[in-house]
């Protein structure tokens, strides 16, 4: 385990902090992260983050979902035990694939859904009874919090910090851990 | 912004409609060369000898998909059942189709007619929706939408009078005798409605649709024209509209309900279904959508709207697609609470189209549905102009074929094609619908300056 040192910049106004992203950018450091109070609009895009793919799975899903209820409906309804229900043609999916649109549209919903929820859990690594990752608490309620590396160059970054607008300044020695 | 028309799109607009006019009038008098039974005789023969006209061809090609015969069975059998109730109002066959015959020209010429009023309908209500809701992403693009409503009384109009001049080729309850007890032709059925479905009450009551919708268009867009020359902070005519918009979408949604009673279900005077009038809403809002977009478009690329960025191309094509979506949820609403019921007097209305319009019936559904789902879902593909247009352009197909199977199966049965008289029509209405459109784009800068929400629009960013 390594120990590094990163900088972490407190700002009280999200105005002020999407300027000090710009510039930090501009002067070419790597931030390592950003803590917010509420979802910063345009941040990300100031940051160069790259977009979200989660609607692309979702998309997926929603296919696998279909493709569920087609071959489970397919199966039982059609294949399995195909019986005269009050005058319903069972003979081939098609013929009878009205009836079971509203289960196709359900899945398709169903899987996208959910299985886009638990992705998003899964990659944004939030469970039950995790560990949060919080490095001051007031970033939770009124505060922003910018974190950046330092490689030997804790007094230029500080001072260009403290230009950007930054309310409080700490230099925080951090246990590497494995993520 | 000043727009002129062009005079290319004049010439344009000009040869489509002299194109249409030849079409349409070959239409008639190709229509017009079975003159009596007798000829519709030899028609018939002909067909037969040559192995097969229309009807048998649909029913051979059915009856030798083995999984479907026994439904094709059943369904076959209805059908025939209601010809028959048809052909014991002293009709024979040959009668029948010569009817058929005399109608398609009407019927060709009433549906492009009702094409491109509903898109200029569809305009009109979302123009209302937006100053109702005071929405700040489009006041950029109200003139574009004004522009495409001026063709709603004309449009309507001329609705109308095909209406009034196709008489029974159009609507059977305007037949002679139909609610005479004592005529070989009497409907009991009809006779029954003729409380609603008689002439002149039809008339009046198009009429004071009509009335209401072009009034409340002549004073929106008055206020909105006046709204631009007004003094820093005087939004008294921003107010005017956005009351009168408030109030016509409510005299819209009861008319607008009432007119897809007449102007459409009519034609079945058999067959009834109560969420008609939603769904030709949901048609004639993707419509009008697509077509503000098209211009939208098409206004852009001359450099004549520099306010419009892709973000406003953006939500136009999410509305396409939204709305798309709508029109299917009801189109199979529609469709699978009869499927599934299957009671014979609602049943025929889907027997017919799937027999004699399977391909059309299903395939607008591909064009209408899954086509922009699958296009339009797409964030970044919603923002590429031509993207937008070249789903657009199926979208518009797709609901032409739409109005197409709500009108032709009941004039001209399984005698339709998209033939000369059908694309004719097209051209002609296509081409009136641009001229006067283009020409009201013209009147007016393209900028509505003074609407309050104009700043925000002209920044709107998604």
């Amino acid at each position: 385990m390594e120990a590094s040192k990163v900088i972490h910049a407190i700002y009280t106004d999200d105005d002020v902090l999407m300027s000090a992203v710009k510039k930090v950018k501009a002067e070419r450091h790597h931030i390592e992260e950003i803590y917010t109070p509420f979802p910063v609009h345009g941040l990300d895009k100031a940051m160069g983050l790259a977009p979200t793919r989660l609607a692309i799975t979702a998309f997926i899903y929603g296919c696998i979902g279909l493709t569920v209820a087609v071959v489970m409906m397919n199966f039982i309804m059609i294949k399995d035990w195909p019986q005269d229900i009050g005058g319903k043609p069972s003979f081939s999916y098609l013929e009878n694939m009205p009836a079971f649109v509203p289960i196709m549209f359900e899945l398709t919903v169903f899987f996208a859904a959910h299985l886009m929820v638990i992705t998003f859990y899964m990659r944004s690594r939030m469970w039950p009874f995790k560990k949060a990752e919080n490095p001051d608490p007031r970033t939770t309620d009124d505060h922003f919090l910018m974190e950046i590396a330092v490689h030997n160059n804790e007094d230029s970054l500080a001072t260009l910090l403290k230009e950007t607008g930054a309310v409080e300044i700490n230099i925080i020695e951090k246990e590497e851990d494995a993520h | 912004m000043e727009y002129k028309i062009s005079n290319r799109l004049k010439i344009g607009a000009i040869i489509m409609i002299v194109l249409g006019v030849l079409g349409v009038a070959y239409g008639f008098m190709d229509s017009h060369k079975y003159e009596n039974v007798k000829d519709v005789e030899t028609l018939l023969n002909n067909e037969a000898s040559h192995g097969g006209g229309h009807v048998t061809e649909a029913h051979g090609v059915e009856a030798h998909d083995d999984s479907n015969a026994h439904a094709v069975d059943s369904h076959s059998q209805d059908a025939h059942g209601v010809e028959h109730v048809d052909e014991d109002h002293g009709m024979s066959h040959e009668e029948h189709v010569l009817h058929q015959i005399h109608n398609r020209p009407w019927s060709a010429l009433y549906v492009a007619a009702f094409f491109f009023f509903m898109i200029a309908l569809g305009v009109l209500a979302f123009y209302a929706v937006q100053y109702a809701a005071q929405a700040g992403w489009s006041p950029v693009l109200f003139r574009v939408m004004e522009g495409i409503t001026s063709y709603v009384l004309p449009g309507g109009a001329i609705v109308l009078v095909i209406a009034f001049l196709a008489d029974s080729h159009l609507f059977v309850w305007l037949t002679d005798g139909i609610t005479d007890p004592d005529s070989d032709k009497y409907d009991a059925l009809v006779a029954g409605k003729s409380g609603w479905l008689n002439k002149p009450w039809f008339f009046i009551r198009g009429l004071i649709f009509l009335a209401g919708w072009s009034t409340y268009r002549y004073f929106s867009r008055k206020f909105s024209v006046a709204q631009d020359n007004a003094e820093l902070n005087d939004n008294r005519n921003f107010k005017k509209n956005f009351r009168i918009s408030a109030a016509f979408l409510v005299f819209f949604i009861y008319t607008e309900s009432m007119m897809s009673w007449d102007w459409i279900m009519s034609v079945d005077p058999h067959w009834f279904s109560t969420l008609f009038g939603w769904y030709l809403l949901a048609g004639m809002l993707v419509c009008g959508v697509t077509v503000i977009a098209m211009i939208a478009i098409y206004l852009k690329s001359k450099g004549l709207l520099e306010h419009v960025n892709d973000s406003h191309i953006h939500d136009l094509a999410k509305f396409m697609f939204g709305f798309s979506v709508f029109w299917t949820y009801l189109w199979f609403s529609q469709f699978m609470l009869i499927w599934y019921s299957n009671i014979p007097e609602e049943v025929t209305y889907f027997v017919t189209r799937i027999e004699d319009y399977n391909l059309p019936f299903f395939g607008m559904i591909a064009m209408n549905f899954i086509f922009p789902l699958l296009l339009l879902m797409n964030s970044d593909f919603k923002r590429v102009n031509w993207f937008v247009i070249m789903a657009g352009v199926v979208i518009l197909c797709g609901h032409y074929i739409d109005i197409f199977n709500m009108i032709m199966p009941a004039t001209v049965g399984d005698r339709w094609f998209i033939g000369i008289p059908e694309i004719g029509s097209i051209l002609l209405f296509g081409g009136i619908f641009l001229w006067i459109v283009f020409t009201a784009l013209g009147k007016y800068p393209l900028m509505a300056k003074r609407s309050p929400f104009i700043e925000e629009s002209k920044h709107f960013h998604y």
